[in-house]
């Protein structure tokens, strides 16, 4: 199992990470980060196989991927 | 646990002030990540442009110098050839590159100066709020062209890479494009091949970025990144120029 980690507070919600998930996990969060932006969130970590497809599309360096 | 992807320590840890899906941030990040794979961090010095990444120098991890607007690679001139052991870089967008700067450009590429330039191409001006720039396509909408770019009206869209591979000074001139991860890996292999050929002292290497501005194209991040591979791409063919062995 991989491990996303998400630096909410910079995320400013583009959504293009999502797009490139081959795996579909991610969505946009219900939370407001304090900037007004519904960031990014892992629906389901367990399937994150760590391809790190979204933290190399995501244009603020948001997201870190251990595996 | 390994990490298999992390920010680079060239980045430092002010949020960008781009707009959302602006893929302004994906292009710094990988010339930031060039710089630290070559390994001279210490050696860098960047020169930010007038435009959208006026800021650049905030977020870069090295020395930085702001030029006038269109002057990055005269400034970057002078830098390296009082600095030949450092590494120098421009990263320019469209309207300060092809536009107020189209001198510096041009000179800094037939005299064949030692530096690397990243010139970011959205088609449009966005720090100002979306006017018609040299790059707008035939029939882009902008604030000054509200019923899209004529050509027999306002001329044509500049090839800035074909135009300069023309010139026998550059050494290595490609174009690439972001809009999705696989090419966003070839766009970080032709930054970094942009940086090698200076340190082995080449001369002149320009990487074209083909970049998104969802705010004044009007889109959506999503949908700006399919009318950049869409519209984009055929006027601006992806690849390399020109390569000197």
């Amino acid at each position: 199992m991989a491990k996303l980690t998400i630096a909410t507070e910079i995320c400013k919600g583009c959504g293009l990470c999502a797009d490139v998930c081959p795996k579909k996990l991610l969505a946009l969060s219900h939370d407001i980060n304090s900037k007004g932006y519904h960031p990014i969130a892992i629906t389901d970590q367990e399937k994150c196989i760590g391809c790190a497809f979204c933290a190399r599309m995501c244009p603020d360096a948001v997201i870190k991927v251990e595996k | 646990m390994a990490v298999v992807y992390e920010k680079t320590k060239m980045l430092t840890d002010k949020p960008l002030h781009y707009c959302p899906g602006c893929t302004h941030g994906i292009i710094h990040r990988l010339v930031a990540e060039a710089i630290d794979e070559l390994g001279v961090q210490d050696k860098a010095i960047g020169v930010a442009p007038v435009g959208c990444a006026v800021f650049a120098y905030d977020y870069f991890n090295c020395d930085m110098m702001e030029a006038a607007h269109g002057r990055a690679p005269a400034v970057a001139t002078g830098c390296k050839r009082v600095n030949p052991n450092n590494v120098v870089f421009t990263y320019q967008g469209d309207g300060d590159l092809a536009s107020i700067g189209a001198a510096e450009i041009t000179h800094a590429a037939t005299r064949g100066e030692n530096i690397t330039v990243i010139f970011v191409n959205n088609a449009i001006y966005g720090m100002t709020g979306g006017q018609m720039a040299p790059t707008t396509l035939p029939g882009q909408v902008t604030t000054t062209s509200p019923y899209g770019r004529d050509p027999n009206h306002c001329g044509y869209p500049i090839r800035v890479s074909e135009m300069l591979a023309t010139l026998d000074g550059p050494a290595y001139i490609a174009r690439v494009s972001v809009h999705d991860v696989k090419h966003i890996m070839e766009a970080k292999k032709a930054i970094k091949k942009a940086f090698q050929m200076q340190i082995e002292g080449k001369g002149f290497a320009l990487v074209e970025v083909l970049s998104s501005c969802p705010t004044n194209w009007g889109m959506t991040p999503q949908e700006a990144l399919k009318w950049l591979q869409e519209n984009m791409i055929p006027q601006y063919p992806l690849g390399v120029k020109k390569e000197v062995e």
